[in-house]
């Protein structure tokens, strides 16, 4: 079942290329915004490079979220997995683990390259990678709540920044914390090992969050 | 007499309406006495001036902005978990007071820290984490608002009040980890060592008088929401008895 859920998903973002890539070209432009905004002083590029490339981040797993179940819920096929004997929350953690490996990865992949415009280290870079790592399934995570619960809203995808948003908060600090530390020539770990204990707890809780407000909003 | 009987928004909605003067009126007086207090009995500080009375709102405002989001997601939780509609309303109630006591407590915070502090904001960690509880409230109160139907608003808000009870410790750490390693603790909070007696008393009072005055604001609110939801049969109620 989960792995049936994992590969349709997969099998229908192949199929609408288009919109991966706009998240991850979305990602890039965002990120390239702020040089110019600021000013291309290598010094400061490199003190800011950290919060520039997690808030980026931030608000390119916006655009994907909204997409998590409006498809299904529209075309009825959510209706038909609520239905089915198998637990809810293997359903919503099938779907979200297709929604990271689509719409986060890439994002991971390609933020060494937004790193290195911004100047920072090869060893910055590392850790930057493993920040984004442990970081955005807790993006997805959290976000499939705000997913499930605006899903058929009118104006549904402000409606979830404002309400993920602020839940993004800790993941942000910690993951820039890392990189910031490692800019700064300290150690990253100990915010990489709170990233960790904060993506353990949103793995344990989340999916049974997201499965109660997918019962709230299909009912 | 069963206590039970006023579960249901019917028969609350008339008791609501004969509560509301009990704690109006004294709200109105304590708000007079501690105004009073705080103004003329409570001497100057010794290091602030007279631009420290601002605490006698500000504190009060703070402590019962974050009190009352607990409350509103204990409420939403009662009222999703027992399907009890009048739980459920005294959440979407309470979640608009607890949200104006945040804003007030972040607009009298910045008109303290001007002539103490020189600046109007600071990142400090309690200011920050304030910030982020009002983002909360705004998400509650936007995603209620938003949704047609009133049962589906009352549970996703429950939903979403309870995911940011269980992150709120969360953010307040990551919070303050984030301050210390930034700037430091440069600037903190009440720095005096002692409370001089008139100052604690004109806190305490206006702190009864925010209470007592949440309490009836929420019932008025909530009768407005009984009106909205159950209109024919609160009538029927207020008429027969």
């Amino acid at each position: 079942m989960l792995r049936w859920i994992i590969w349709r998903d997969l099998m229908l973002s192949w199929r609408r290329r288009a919109d991966v890539l706009s998240t991850l070209f979305f990602f890039v432009i965002v990120a390239s915004l702020f040089p110019l905004g600021i000013g291309p002083e290598t010094e400061l590029l490199r003190s800011i490079a950290p919060g520039v490339v997690w808030v980026a981040a931030l608000l390119a797993s916006m655009l994907s979220l909204g997409r998590v179940f409006a498809n299904d819920f529209q075309d009825g096929t959510l209706e038909q997995l609520l239905l089915t004997p198998q637990p809810l929350f293997l359903v919503v953690a099938g779907k979200v683990f297709a929604q990271w490996l689509t719409s986060e990865v890439p994002l991971v992949l390609i933020a060494p390259l937004l790193g290195l415009q911004l100047g920072l280290s090869k060893q910055t870079l590392v850790v930057l990678v493993i920040s984004l790592l442990l970081g955005t399934p807790v993006l997805s995570l959290i976000g499939s709540i705000g997913a499930a619960l605006t899903l058929g809203l009118r104006s549904s995808s402000v409606l979830i920044a404002i309400l993920v948003l602020p839940l993004y908060i800790p993941v942000l600090i910690f993951g820039a914390g890392a990189v910031q530390a490692s800019v700064l020539g300290f150690d990253p770990q100990p915010h990489l090992y709170l990233l960790g204990a904060v993506l353990v707890l949103s793995l344990i809780f989340s999916p049974w969050a997201t499965a109660a407000a997918l019962k709230i909003s299909v009912e | 007499m069963n206590l039970y009987k006023y579960s249901s928004p019917v028969n609350f909605y008339p008791l609501a309406g004969r509560l509301i003067p009990w704690f109006a009126i004294p709200a109105a007086l304590l708000f007079a006495a501690g105004i009073f207090v705080g103004f003329f009995v409570a001497p100057a500080d010794y290091q602030q001036g007279e631009a420290y009375r601002i605490i006698f709102i500000h504190v009060p405002a703070a402590w019962l902005g974050m009190f009352l989001y607990v409350l509103m997601a204990v409420y939403a939780g009662i009222g999703w978990a027992f399907n009890a509609r009048l739980s459920s309303m005294m959440a979407s109630s309470i979640s608009v007071t607890g949200a104006m006591f945040t804003f007030l407590s972040l607009v009298t915070g910045a008109f303290w820290g001007k002539p103490t502090w020189g600046t109007w904001w600071v990142w400090d960690a309690r200011m920050t984490s304030t910030l982020i509880l009002m983002f909360l409230y705004i998400g509650f109160i936007s995603l209620q608002s938003s949704i047609e139907d009133p049962r589906r608003a009352d549970r996703a808000g429950a939903v979403l009040a309870i995911v940011g009870v269980i992150n709120i410790p969360i953010i307040y750490f990551s919070v303050q980890w984030w301050n210390t390693l930034h700037q430091g603790a440069t600037i903190r909070l009440l720095q005096k060592p002692t409370i001089h007696g008139s100052m604690l008393y004109a806190l305490l009072i206006m702190l009864a008088a925010c209470w007592l005055y949440s309490v009836a604001v929420v019932l008025i609110r909530v009768r407005c929401i009984i009106l909205e939801r159950e209109q024919n049969a609160a009538r029927f109620a207020e008429a027969t008895i």
